[in-house]
């Protein structure tokens, strides 16, 4: 048994659930009738629309674009008819601009056509990566192409693709690293000749067995080259997917607080995203559809699914035979950092890994209560925070204080509140005190 | 909650069966007049009603396992007046207490009755007990342990309990005065060994605690340096209750692991000299009451190792 790598400080051990569907191959969604392309898909500035009501657009077709602040172009993922530019409905921020098209179903699919792409150089890639709309669809939504240009001072050597899927139920990458194997191994090698480095390290948790033997194969597999790739196993340990915690269990090296893992050296990409790059750069096909995992006791068939951009929760669900009476909370994304819903209206977007139906018995409901002290997040929490103060902080009303306990170090993975005893919402308050300090 | 008061049943039974049934009248007047109070204090104070979440029942078995098994049985009810509204609802509620509040009744109470506290201690019953080496002891010893090594020194307390060895096991399993709950250390340290494997608690509260005390009273609790016996004085008085379930409760211990540590033998340090230089015989309720009001101090003092400081001092 090779050995295998895991963060020093904190982390949790949550219920895996991943049985529901890890053995599920990705299934294609069947065309909805409508779509809701969200103009602001990620962190950045939001797309201005190209495009006008009753337009009739081609499937790939650019539908918004944006030169500002960590912006990439949003494309269409369907043949139709713009039916309004306007708003929609939006998890968080209830309502956001949004451009709907109406889907012709009769379209033919386009047939992305092979190139190569050795001759490029890495402006050319660069560029391909950048207008293909492919932002980081792990979770965080980072623009690719930004984190693939690091600052001119920082001497990078290290690529690590984040294959660890430590969020419960998520198998989303999971099936893509089995099914998608060789387009992740080229797209690691094009990453790799953007960055202009050698090493490239797939880290896959151990709950994973079959993806780790098939990138280790396909690694093993293609053609000489003189890179240097290969594939770690991660204990299984949550939050070891996050980038700081990662990087520090495959390199040992810790980046600073309020630094990118450029200070260190290093860069980390999802293994989902590469092989959207692959897509991107090989095939010039921008980012249009994602995989989706379906999942939960509240759902009569949970699947994986290949879903395009912009389809509503309520097609998903219905596709998969329908949200059954159990069902208590409808999530998006994973359990310990996703959004719960409030309707089945909502849209998915580019970073959409998962949409979870929990039963009563797969979540927490039992009230809060006061905090005593027990002093669980702070072995729990894998920054080293004091969560528990920063939580009695806000309740007093003195959220602008709570600098001192590093809540800007959070990255909200959600370990201090998943072993709460007093069922506090650690996160929620720790938001809210980023919010407010920032403000003062 | 309730795992813990399940932990204290064993110890309260062998305490009965020690002492007699009336331990089972006084635990319950305990444990049901704490709830009472509770339920009182937040109809009172406008709070939600919380009785039955374990809190009040564990603070009311606790104080019962701190008093003497022959006092009156309204003296429990008066502590957890003291206990609950005081001690916790008038300190402001679940996790912002100060002080522990079974200790603070334990305290109220030994200074409102001084003599109920100190002597209404009941030798054990000896008619077919299973400990028989024990019979020779005169079946109406009504002090405790270290209340006669104190007053009356090593001699008298070897004529009256037997060769310290001897009475390491009797110390142990359970057979000798003393309040209800610091009968048996055996009960007392698998109950904490449970916590410990539930992870209710960590090592480092008890063992900095029990450690201590067995260092320092070996150091100076002799007629000469390091003539001490570490071992009576871990099994004696409440140190191994007071060490697994008093010391190391959430609210009014520290959080960090490191500040445990100090909290811990700050705790054994107490004890011991309270023991050997102070007016009582027995010094952990004390000593813990002192150590509770640091808490938040080493709170401040003890901070948790941050991820990765940030480049060029910011914040």
């Amino acid at each position: 048994m090779a050995p295998t790598f895991s963060f020093p400080k904190g982390g949790v051990h949550p219920p895996e659930a991943k049985a529901y569907t890890e053995h599920l191959t990705v299934e294609p969604l069947p065309l909805p009738d409508e779509i809701d392309l969200i103009l602001s898909q990620h962190i950045g500035a939001p797309c201005v629309p190209t495009v006008a009501k009753k337009q009739e657009i081609g499937e790939g077709a650019l539908v918004g674009t944006v030169e500002k602040g960590l912006g990439v172009p949003l494309h269409s993922p369907v043949s139709g008819t713009v039916k309004a530019v306007g708003n929609c409905v939006h998890p968080i921020r209830v309502s956001a601009p949004a451009i709907t098209i109406k889907v012709d179903k009769e379209a033919a699919p386009i047939v992305w056509q092979q190139s190569s792409w050795e001759h490029l150089d890495a402006q050319a890639l660069l560029g391909k990566i950048k207008d293909g709309g492919i932002i980081g669809i792990g979770g965080a939504g980072f623009p690719t192409h930004v984190k693939l240009k690091p600052p001119a001072d920082a001497k990078i050597d290290t690529l690590i693709l984040n294959g660890a899927e430590c969020e419960p139920y998520i198998t989303a990458d999971h099936r893509t690293m089995v099914e998608q194997t060789d387009k992740i191994v080229e797209g690691a090698r094009i990453l790799l000749t953007v960055l202009g480095i050698n090493t490239c390290v797939i880290a896959i948790e151990t709950n994973k067995p079959d993806a780790i033997g098939a990138m280790s194969e396909a690694v093993a597999a293609r053609p000489a080259d003189g890179m240097d790739i290969s594939v770690a196993a991660l204990s299984v340990k949550y939050p070891t997917g996050s980038e700081k915690q990662l990087i520090q269990a495959i390199t040992g090296r810790k980046v600073p607080a309020m630094a990118l893992p450029s200070a260190v050296g290093v860069v980390v990409h999802n293994v989902s995203t590469t092989k959207a790059v692959y897509d991107a750069v090989v095939l010039d096909k921008p980012l249009l559809e994602k995989v989706v995992t379906v999942s939960g006791g509240g759902i009569e068939r949970p699947a994986n699914l290949l879903v395009k951009v912009g389809t509503r929760i309520s097609d998903i669900a219905s596709f998969c035979g329908g949200v059954n009476e159990r069902c208590e909370r409808v999530v998006l994304g994973g359990p310990m950092m996703g959004f719960a819903v409030s309707t089945l209206a909502v849209p998915i977007t580019k970073t959409t890994s998962s949409i979870l139906f929990l039963r009563e018995d797969e979540i927490d409901t039992r009230p809060l209560s006061a905090c005593i002290r027990c002093g669980w997040c702070l072995d729990a929490c894998p920054m080293g925070l004091e969560p528990k103060e920063a939580g009695i902080y806000v309740e007093a009303g003195r959220a602008e204080d709570t600098a001192q306990f590093g809540v800007f170090d959070c990255f909200e993975c959600g370990s201090c509140a998943f072993v709460c005893p007093a069922k506090r919402p650690l996160v929620q308050f720790i938001r809210l005190a980023k919010m407010k300090a920032k403000r003062s | 909650m309730w795992t813990v008061f399940g932990c204290l049943v064993p110890p309260l039974l062998l305490s009965v069966f020690v002492f007699g049934v009336q331990v089972l009248f006084i635990a319950a007047v305990s444990v049901l007049s704490c709830m009472a109070v509770e339920a009182a204090s937040q109809k009172m104070l406008g709070r939600p009603l919380t009785y039955l979440d374990g809190s009040a029942a564990l603070t009311g078995m606790l104080l019962a396992f701190v008093i003497p098994p022959g006092v009156p049985i309204l003296m429990p009810a008066l502590g957890a007046v003291m206990a609950i509204y005081i001690g916790k609802h008038l300190m402001g509620g679940l996790g912002y207490n100060i002080f522990n509040p079974a200790l603070l009744a334990r305290a109220f109470l030994l200074a409102t009755f001084p003599v109920a506290m100190t002597s209404a201690w009941l030798p054990p019953i000896t008619d077919g007990a299973i400990f028989t080496y024990l019979s020779g002891i005169d079946g109406m010893t009504t002090a405790t342990p270290l209340a006669v090594l104190k007053d009356q020194g090593m001699a008298a307390f070897i004529e009256r309990f037997g060769e310290p060895r001897d009475i390491y096991m009797s110390f142990f399993l359970g057979w000798r005065p003393g309040c209800i709950g610091e009968t048996s250390g055996l009960l007392v340290v698998l109950g904490g060994l449970y916590l410990m494997y539930r992870r209710y608690i960590t090592w480092h509260i008890p063992v900095s605690v029990i450690g201590s005390i067995a260092i320092l009273t070996w150091i100076f609790g002799g007629e000469s340096l390091f003539g001490g016996d570490p071992l009576l004085a871990v099994l004696s008085g409440g140190a191994l209750l007071g060490a697994f379930y008093m010391a190391t409760c959430y609210v009014t211990s520290p959080t960090m692991r490191s500040a445990q540590l100090v909290y811990g033998v700050g705790i054994g340090a107490l004890t011991v000299l309270i023991r050997l230089k102070g007016g009582y015989p027995e010094g952990i309720c004390y000593a813990i009451l002192l150590m509770n009001p640091l808490s938040p101090v080493l709170d401040t003092w003890f901070k948790p190792k941050r991820f990765a400081p940030p480049l060029r001092g910011e914040q």
